[in-house]
């Protein structure tokens, strides 16, 4: 950023006077240009989050009422089963369903990247579509897809004679909603990876393809290493929107409510902890830590692949 | 971005700044020498990965179009008695037709949340990309590693803050908070990095025109797909949100449509008695979806321009 500053610096003495008006009166400007979205993030992102991380230390007892309680809340947090389990279905999404979502859209922009195939251009927005579906609506209809009654899945089964399978039960929701994240975020992440990829000078690639490199050899050794930071920052997304995951558990409990539990995700869990069982206190510790969570889990992922870069170089 | 989520952008990451015109699609060669080399199999591979997108949203347009007996009769790709207009009618008059309400105010929380938050993050993206100024890399930093807090947790905090106040389930309970893009403000500050030239705010300058003026005149004309691209992408959130209005609003005459479409259908598939209502709820999915669509077609040039620049900057 530094060479796009256009505040003058180090002007000679003798106009020093004037320049320092001048930077005087840019600075005032840049602070005018940046105080209504600060004024907004501090009030809304700031402030509450440390209003959270205020009350989750404390917590209501029957007598007395709200006591400060130290960090009672986060140790009940680590050994809440219900809590730790539903990390750890997050954990399962995050090795399984972020890894086959991402390889899907990087697989799909470079596809269509490689202008090899006819119709990229329809199949690119095809792809993309699922993206203006609200995450309410596609959980909504793929609760109808997957249902018993008139879901066309169950209808082929039971056409080709086999029994209708139960995509709800308990051993398979979690492999439907991972199936639900994918169709809906697959096309987002191809979109930044692709854009990524039409921004490569063409340069790059062009003498490795005179020199007869193959379409995959290209995109392993040149392209793929060039969008590494589009990858990075749809890794990091990912992980976000996992820990994330509310509307698809809680509005598939109306289709399995016996299989999806008050706990299924750690974010329903503190949704459930606040408004159903009033635990105000406790619901802001399973946040906050889930906060916590999210920045450890992304900034290992970081350091893992920056020194992997480091050792490639 | 491997440096921006860490919250610490390094000065002189980036390469020199690039004229605006790099910035559109940069590849018109690559075009015509591909041509010769289409891959049969590839096609075949790409349009079966599509088809497992629009797979479903085929079943819910055609679906729309089913009586609810049809809905339990028929194949789920077939088509039965045409009810479609049958169906919108019952979308928009049941229950006093609560429908068009929600739909109004999702247009009006979307639009209102996106115009603002596009205005307060291209206004903060331009300063950081084009000013020096005293705690400059703090905010930013700050900024940056706000992206990674997860806005749900924030919600709960926000919404005992706004009861304090009194001010949940208002629209503004819903609007406030989404005005926040801290991913729009990197995005802009990278944008305006390479849109803007040194030069011509320089000349603005030089010719008498006051800092807003620069901003309103030369900054905005120039940061246009950037403004488009953040503008789409804060709109999707705000149309797209169920949880902040699913906590913040109880009256259902202020819901937006995903609270309201969850809502009925939990009353449809809680067996509400003899009003079964599968196809209303289906219909009303399907029609809420297509305004989005729409504009997310029309604008396809815009934001895929400001979102390849934004992309692909450490």
């Amino acid at each position: 950023m530094t060479q796009s500053v256009v505040a003058p610096r180090g002007a000679r003495p003798g106009t020093r006077k004037r320049a320092n008006a001048n930077q005087r009166r840019q600075h005032r400007a840049a602070y005018l240009f940046v105080a209504p979205f600060l004024l907004v993030f501090v009030l809304m992102l700031l402030v509450p989050l440390f209003y959270s991380g205020y009350l989750s230390l404390f917590a209501t007892r029957l007598v007395g009422g709200s006591q400060f309680a130290w960090f009672a809340n986060y140790i009940r947090a680590f050994t809440d089963a219900d809590f730790l389990a539903g990390v750890g279905r997050m954990g399962l999404f995050l090795i399984i369903q972020v890894p086959i979502m991402l390889v899907l859209a990087l697989f799909l922009a470079l596809a269509i990247d490689s202008g090899r195939a006819r119709g990229a251009g329809a199949i690119r927005l095809l792809v993309f579509l699922p993206y203006a579906v609200p995450g309410v609506v596609a959980t909504l209809m793929w609760g109808y897809l997957y249902g018993q009654d008139f879901g066309p899945i169950a209808q082929v089964f039971r056409a080709l004679g086999f029994g209708a399978p139960n995509l709800l039960s308990a051993s398979s929701i979690l492999g439907s909603i991972m199936n639900i994240v994918t169709w809906e975020f697959v096309g987002y992440n191809m979109i930044i990876m692709y854009a990524a990829l039409r921004s490569i000078p063409s340069e790059l690639f062009e003498a490795a393809e005179i020199d007869g490199a193959g379409q995959f050899r290209i995109a392993w050794s040149i392209k793929i290493p060039a969008i590494r930071p589009a990858i990075m920052l749809t890794v990091i997304f990912s992980i976000i929107g996992t820990f994330q995951l509310f509307n698809e558990p809680s509005l598939l409990k109306g289709l399995a409510p016996n299989v999806i539990d008050n706990a299924f995700t750690p974010n329903y869990y503190a949704y459930n902890l606040a408004f159903i069982n009033q635990d105000v206190n406790y619901a802001a510790a399973i946040a906050f830590l889930l906060g916590i969570v999210i920045a450890i889990v992304s900034y290992v992922v970081q350091l893992s692949t920056q020194r992997r870069e480091a050792k490639a170089s | 971005m491997t440096t921006a989520a860490t919250g610490k952008p390094v000065a002189g990451a980036e390469p020199a700044p690039v004229r605006a015109r790099d910035l559109a699609p940069r590849r018109t060669t690559r075009a015509y020498s591909s041509e010769k080399r289409r891959s049969t199999l590839l096609t075949v591979l790409l349009w079966l990965c599509a088809l497992y997108f629009v797979l479903p949203i085929a079943w819910l347009v055609i679906a729309s179009t089913k009586d609810n007996s049809d809905l339990f009769s028929t194949f789920g790709y077939a088509f039965g008695h045409f009810n479609l207009f049958q169906n919108i009618h019952d979308v928009f008059t049941v229950s006093g037709g609560i429908y068009l309400q929600w739909a109004l105010n999702t247009v009006i929380y979307a639009a209102v949340s996106a115009l603002g938050a596009s205005f307060l993050a291209t206004m903060a993206g331009y300063a950081f990309a084009k000013y020096r100024f005293p705690g400059a890399n703090l905010m930013f930093s700050v900024v940056l590693g706000a992206i990674m807090i997860p806005l749900t947790a924030l919600a709960l905090p926000t919404y005992l803050i706004f009861s304090q106040f009194g001010i949940t389930n208002t629209p503004w309970s819903v609007i406030v908070p989404s005005l926040v893009s801290p991913f729009g403000v990197f995005l802009m500050r990278v944008y305006a990095a390479d849109a803007i030239p040194d030069s011509m705010i320089e000349a603005a300058r030089v010719d008498g025109a006051g800092e807003w003026r620069i901003f309103w005149q030369v900054g905005l004309r120039l940061l246009g797909p950037g403004i488009v691209t953040v503008f789409l992408f804060a709109l999707v959130a705000t149309w797209n949100n169920y949880f902040l209005p699913l906590i913040m609003l109880n009256s259902s005459n202020l819901y937006p449509l995903t609270v309201g479409l969850a809502q009925q259908q939990a009353t449809s598939a809680g067996g509400g008695g003899s009003q079964a209502m599968f196809s209303t709820v289906i219909t009303g999915s399907m029609v809420s979806i297509i305004p989005l669509i729409i504009a997310f077609l029309f604008l396809q040039r815009y934001w895929q321009t400001g979102l390849a620049s934004g992309s692909v900057k450490e």
